[in-house]
């Protein structure tokens, strides 16, 4: 079964994609590399190759959460299966 | 797979080896690199290192000019060395530098000569140094003269998925044969600098790093006119699928797998502490950091790229790898080792780190880097502030 969607960590609640692009309503294979689990979801939105999905519905000020570490926070709210980019996710630092 | 226990390397006088044989012909300064590629233009075997600085530098950053252009010369990838500056002195300090190493060394000055003057004589000697290169052999030599820098660039989240784990699961299985292994990009740390600490060897080192990555940040803080949000990460890394530079961090972090660092070296310092992990402060700009590796001694780098930097360096090879499937396709020259299969989990992380291991060894052992057989001898000083 092919894999359209990598997480690295269980604590992670966005996802990467890696096949071409995701399109809007995609029933979505992922694979968690850190206990090597399966789960899935269904897209929102389209997404190309290495852009991310959330996993969970975020809310304004909510951390993102990948490699199991705190890599920016959410700037304006998102839903389960939505992209998620430089439009609602900015650095907490500089 | 068994890991091959020996490559066939380049031994020199000092008791290093190399994986290439060059003749270089160093400019010690901006003005001196018409006379430098001149002489590499009449004699065919040598190569011209051409830089912008090296006048009126003072301090740290004219200490780092000495370093790095000392440290180029006394790479085991370079058989001889041919220095040429404006004026004597400074032209002494790096000729005695790289004669420590007891590798073949000479000096020339323009001032007093002219360009053609010295062209001449710089010729003369060059030729004399490439001929005699050419007839050194390679030899069979441990895996522990591998001296391995690695720098990613144009990173997107394949990188942090995929080829820059693939670098990691190398540096652990390559490690207990006594390799030399080294990291940078300070800035590109920040958001997993705290992480990073932790994986110093020591507390000292743990601290050494912590001092090195607060005095980068503070500088950025200080000079930032704005958020950086096109610097870092870049257009290319956005592109890719990166939106933060606390996400690039821990994806470039991936790179030295579950290894701790022994030490924290100066820019294009050598380590100086026996074989295992370094941690070096370098600029986060692929050309730049690879320079100051490669003055610091390395032999071969290992470069994973997920939209496709193509970047080279003069006398260090270096290894591209990636594991974006469309980079992998639409710029195939510029990859020397695709693991793409990894996204598609047609292969898993160790088959990726032994195909790496294959990669580098045919590099070490000869083969051409597709940056080398494309020309690419991006060789950049790092300037640390204003001359006087």
């Amino acid at each position: 079964m092919t894999t359209d969607i990598i997480i690295h960590d269980k604590k992670d609640n966005v996802g990467v994609v890696v096949i071409e692009k995701i399109t809007p309503k995609q029933d979505c294979a992922c694979w968690i590399m850190e206990d090597d689990s399966s789960t899935s979801i269904q897209s929102v939105d389209e997404i190309p190759l290495g852009h991310k999905i959330a996993m969970v519905d975020l809310n304004e000020g909510d951390t993102i959460l990948k490699y199991g570490h705190d890599i920016g926070k959410v700037v304006k709210s998102i839903k389960k299966g939505e992209h998620v980019h430089v439009h609602n996710v900015k650095t907490k630092k500089w | 797979m068994e890991i091959p226990k020996s490559f066939l390397g380049y031994k020199r006088e000092n008791g290093r080896a190399g994986t290439r044989n060059h003749v270089i012909i160093l400019p010690v300064d901006d003005i001196s690199n018409a006379c430098a590629e001149a002489v590499a233009n009449n004699i065919k075997g040598t190569i011209a290192l051409p830089h912008s600085y090296g006048r009126l530098q003072f301090g740290a950053d004219l200490e780092l000019h000495f370093r790095t252009m000392i440290g180029t010369g006394s790479n085991p990838n370079v058989a001889a060395v041919i220095v040429i500056g404006i004026e004597p002195k400074w032209t002494k300090r790096i000729v005695d530098g790289i004669a420590k190493t007891g590798k073949p060394v000479e000096g020339f000055h323009i001032e007093r000569t002219g360009d053609i003057g010295t062209v001449m004589k710089a010729s003369k000697k060059a030729q004399e140094f490439s001929q005699w290169a050419s007839e050194i052999q390679r030899e069979e030599c441990p895996l522990s003269d591998l001296w391995i820098s690695v720098k990613c660039g144009e990173s997107d989240t394949t990188s942090g998925l995929a080829s820059n784990p693939t670098v990691g699961n190398l540096m652990e299985k390559l490690e207990p044969y006594g390799v030399h292994l080294c990291f940078g990009e300070t800035s590109e740390l920040t958001g997993a600098e705290e992480v990073c600490a932790t994986r110093g060897a020591t507390q000292e080192a743990s601290a050494k790093f912590m001092k090195t990555w607060n005095e980068y940040n503070d500088f950025i803080l200080k000079e930032a006119t704005d958020d950086l949000s096109e610097s870092q990460p870049t257009a290319g890394n956005i592109a890719g699928g990166l939106t933060t530079i606390e996400e690039k961090a821990f994806g470039n972090f991936q790179k030295i797998g579950n290894l701790k660092f022994i030490d924290v070296l100066e820019p294009a310092e050598e380590p100086k502490k026996g074989p295992g992990l370094y941690f070096m402060d370098t600029s986060s700009a692929a050309a730049e950091c690879i320079t100051l590796q490669a003055a610091g001694g390395f032999n071969i780098h290992l470069f994973p790229t997920g939209q496709g930097n193509i970047v080279g360096n003069p006398i260090e090879p270096v290894v591209k790898l990636t594991a974006n499937p469309l980079t992998a396709k639409s710029m195939s020259e510029h990859v020397d080792c695709d693991v793409s299969k990894l996204l598609s989990r047609e292969m898993n992380m160790s088959e990726a780190g032994d195909e790496l291991i294959k990669s580098t060894l045919r590099v070490a052992n000869g083969r051409l880097t597709c940056a080398e057989a494309l020309g690419h001898k991006e060789f950049v000083m790092t300037k640390l502030y204003r001359s006087a």
